[in-house]
């Protein structure tokens, strides 16, 4: 064992036991996350509510792990269709360059000039909120990210030697692209999809923190936060235990990115 | 004999170079099925552009061509980029001179060497895989059980070679096209390459393009040599005539350049 991996044993932890409560989140929660109970409200923790509850008396470790799940899943959305369409785009540009290469190109710093929280904005009130839209309109908003570390990468590879031997055997351009230059790229690609799936986590709670992205009754780490503030005095650990969630999310996935770029540097 | 390669009247251009200046300037040469010419001369002499010519690997957007390239009957520059593709790997089986280079690092040595096959043919998973094991045995690969699932950085540099070689030949092609096969490996690995293309050559009748600076190489392999100085052929015979007595000034020193034991270097 690799002393530098202690971020990936680590990472791996939180991510493993986050990514349980997530998926035991979608099936089952110690009570319903949007059941109210007015005679328990602002309960502190105990056994009974581990994170005590809010001002409905909805128990609060329900609600953060419901919530998590949700931005788990707008996450992991946003960032398969910003990686998936970043990857196509990317791999065109990159192997064939040319004038496609240079209008794609721009195009994709033109969004990324954008402060891409105003861009959300504009799209969600166009389009208004709702889970699907805030998924759509970040997903647009971190194609140009994937792209252009695919058009780098694939621009890199496309003149080396094994890519022209391939060629030389006969293998189309669309075989080459996915089959032998594609897989070249994943070590680059799988830490972009770490730091994107963090951003994508942070910019869900951020919109629903603002109030355009999950709305009530759904839970969301974003939107509970919002709520907590004003009862930061009363219910602190209402604040305490959905920060402590987002948290523990980036945390995991940003140790075990870096746990997995150490060792791929490593061998 | 019929030929199997026809160049005739070659001349590229390259876009970014001056007017008048030509890579290949008006190369002619042909050869015939089951026969070995060596194509030499120096660096920038043109003798890989002329190779690269003849797999259509150039890119037409940065160079013109003019002339013709007749592979086994089909004319090269009127080919669609799907026919060169057909071509590219079934008749006609490309060695480069990087074999350190050659091999995608990320897939493992047998499927790159079935790489041609899966391209061309709709052999199964595993008639793939034997035909792999015998291209490779062909190139006298050692243990290609072993090998064919190892990845290239574990290989060495002649093993490589000779995985290359594997992946060249199993589709069978008719011409092999070599561009400088040994530049990269030390001499008594050199010596291994050159007489498994020789033997390549005597049991598959299998043409050979051997393309390189080396006249060692070029007199242990092959039948007859032409000789490239500035994207023109200047000299073309038979290996023995040519090394016996040369008739263009430029093979002259081309020979004299050889080392030999009893001459001083300096």
């Amino acid at each position: 064992m690799k002393k530098g991996n202690l971020f990936l044993y680590i990472g791996g932890a939180i991510s493993a036991i986050m990514s349980f409560l997530i998926i035991l989140g979608y099936f089952w929660t110690p009570y319903s996350p949007t059941a109210m109970n007015v005679g328990a409200k602002f309960q502190a923790p105990s056994l009974e509510h581990l994170m005590g509850t809010d001002n409905f008396g909805r128990d609060i470790f329900s609600r953060v792990i419901d919530g998590a799940g949700t931005t788990f899943f707008i996450a992991v959305s946003v960032v398969a269709i910003g990686c998936a369409l970043g990857i196509l785009i990317g791999s065109l540009c990159g192997y064939y360059g040319g004038l496609p290469d240079i209008i794609l190109t721009r195009i994709c710093d033109s969004i990324t000039a954008f402060p891409s929280f105003l861009l959300a904005l504009v799209i969600i009130s166009i389009m208004g909120s709702g889970k699907y839209n805030i998924i759509f309109a970040l997903g647009i908003l971190f194609i140009p990210s994937f792209a252009r570390i695919v058009r780098s990468e694939f621009a890199r590879y496309r003149d080396l030697n094994y890519i022209k031997s391939a060629r030389l055997m006969g293998a189309g351009s669309f075989r080459i692209m996915f089959r032998h230059i594609l897989p070249n790229t994943f070590p680059v690609l799988l830490s972009a999809i770490t730091i994107g799936f963090n951003n994508a986590v942070l910019s869900e709670a951020s919109m629903s923190f603002l109030s355009i992205g999950i709305q009530p009754p759904d839970a969301s780490l974003g939107s509970m936060l919002s709520d907590s503030q004003i009862y930061l005095g009363s219910a602190p650990w209402y604040a305490l235990g959905t920060g402590a969630v987002i948290i523990l999310l980036i945390l995991g996935f940003s140790l075990l990115s870096e746990g997995l770029q150490r060792m791929s540097k490593n061998g | 004999m019929a030929d199997m390669l026809n160049v005739k009247d070659l001349k590229v251009h390259f876009h970014n170079a001056p007017e008048e200046k030509f890579a290949v300037n008006g190369v002619s040469f042909s050869v015939k099925e089951g026969e070995i010419l060596g194509l030499v001369g120096e660096s920038g002499s043109g003798k890989t552009v002329t190779a690269m010519s003849i797999s259509g690997l150039l890119p037409k957007n940065r160079a013109d061509f003019f002339g013709s390239i007749t592979l086994d009957g089909s004319e090269i520059f009127q080919c669609s980029e799907k026919e060169i593709l057909s071509i590219l790997g079934d008749k006609l089986g490309i060695v480069f001179q990087e074999p350190m280079t050659s091999m995608n690092p990320v897939m493992r040595i047998g499927p790159q060497i079935e790489e041609a096959l899966r391209v061309h043919t709709n052999l199964s998973k595993d008639e793939r895989r034997q035909r792999a094991l015998e291209a490779m045995a062909q190139a006298e690969l050692g243990e290609p059980e072993k090998v064919y699932k190892k990845y290239p950085h574990e290989l060495s540099g002649g093993m490589l070679q000779r995985a290359m070689i594997a992946a060249a030949i199993i589709s069978r092609p008719k011409l092999l096209l070599a561009d400088e096969p040994t530049t990269a490996l030390d001499v008594t690995i050199q010596a291994e390459i050159l007489s498994l293309l020789r033997r390549l050559n005597m049991e598959h009748n299998m043409a050979i393009l051997l393309i390189s600076h080396d006249l060692h190489v070029v007199r242990r392999l092959c039948s007859r040599v032409a000789v490239m100085q500035q994207g023109k052929i200047v000299e073309e015979g038979l290996v023995e005539d040519i090394f016996k007595n040369p008739q263009h000034p430029y093979t002259k020193k081309l020979l004299d350049a050889i080392p030999t034991r009893d001459r001083k270097l300096i």
